[in-house]
């Protein structure tokens, strides 16, 4: 019973999309509204962040991809171009793997 | 200068001065770099989508049709852990709701016909999102929504193809470090936004909301609960006049 799940799932994602870009203008007049629209992206990138880096299913564990997350720092600090940091998190996980 | 709080008003004229050629072929060539990052990372989901027991032709639908990368690796990671696929579309779903907040932001810079507006829908990402409000005239910034959407969409596809297909090769992509690809690409979409102790505040303490729920809630809740304390600190914090620095 995959495929139905998984149509209505996307169904579902572009659904939420078409809602944003269909809500009245004047909403977006509301400063509140801006400030949230302005802050989210902030906020969930922080949690991505986090939960993909020290989450493992239930459990919250420091593993290479900490080191990864560290290479990234860095090179963002930089101010490296995107692909460097990328590729600077990517390098630095499979060496401490390879390392451990 | 970066301006922020875009949202406030839909600013028809712009710079004006700033999208010369020049300009125009960093937009592109940014959105190429970061559609080449999310192809790499398309590889893992194609693996990780076989190894958790899909299809090549369903790892490759969810690249298509689903098409936000968060909602698409909450649905796999669901079935591999053993969970319904009735419950992975749950995940999903929940997760996605967060490109409607996208959605919001990027209204006023997309096309106001309808058909172009329901396609552009379905290249409401965090990617596209990031690359077109970090612009502040509306007509590069619409550059960047397209040429991002565009870049990110064929090199995510054509990525899970390639990683779905060759998943024997590809196996357990963690060996190759590619699970610490997004965190970092974030790392970089992120960086630009935390301008302000406002921005930082909310950073952390999303961080701290999240880590604490991950133990305790299914997959995809801790982003949705930082996600609500950003709605509730920005709707009844009012915003400073001059949040936002250079």
């Amino acid at each position: 019973m995959i495929w139905p799940a998984l149509f209505a799932a996307c169904a579902a994602c572009y659904a939420a999309k078409v809602v944003g870009l269909s809500v009245p203008e004047r909403i977006l007049h509301d400063p509140r509204v801006a400030h949230v629209a302005t802050l989210l992206p902030v906020g969930l990138l922080a949690t991505l962040i986090a939960t993909q880096t020290f989450a493992t299913g239930h459990h919250l564990t420091i593993d290479a991809r900490a080191a990864g997350l560290v290479a990234a720092g860095v090179a963002q600090a930089f101010r490296a171009p995107f692909i460097v940091v990328v590729g600077a998190a990517v390098a630095c996980t499979a060496l401490v793997r390879l390392a451990g | 200068m970066r301006r922020r709080g875009r949202g406030t008003g839909s600013d028809p004229v712009g710079n004006g001065d700033d999208g010369g050629p020049a300009t125009r072929a960093v937009i592109v060539r940014d959105a190429v770099t970061i559609g080449v990052a999310t192809g790499a990372y398309g590889l893992s989901f194609g693996a990780v989508s076989i190894a958790a027991g899909l299809s090549v032709l369903q790892a490759v639908a969810l690249s298509t049709l689903m098409f936000t990368g968060a909602s698409q690796f909450a649905f796999v990671a669901s079935l591999a852990g053993g969970g319904s696929a009735w419950a992975g579309a749950a995940t999903a779903s929940l997760l996605g709701t967060r490109n409607a907040f996208y959605g919001l932001r990027l209204s006023p810079i997309l096309p106001a016909a309808l058909h172009r507006r329901m396609l552009a829908a379905h290249l409401v990402i965090d990617e596209t999102t990031a690359m077109a409000v970090s612009r502040d005239a509306p007509h590069e910034a619409r550059l960047a929504f397209w040429a991002t959407g565009f870049a990110v969409f064929s090199l995510w596809n054509l990525g899970t193809l390639i990683g779905a297909v060759g998943a024997h090769a590809l196996s357990n992509p963690r060996t190759l470090g590619l699970d610490a690809a997004a965190p970092a690409a974030f790392v970089a979409l992120l960086a630009p936004r935390v301008t302000s102790a406002t921005t930082r505040a909310i950073a952390a303490a999303c961080v701290a909301v999240a880590l604490f729920a991950v133990p305790l809630t299914p997959a995809g809740v801790p982003v949705l609960a930082a996600a609500a304390l950003v709605i509730a600190v920005g709707a009844f914090r009012p915003p400073a006049p001059t949040a936002a620095k250079p």
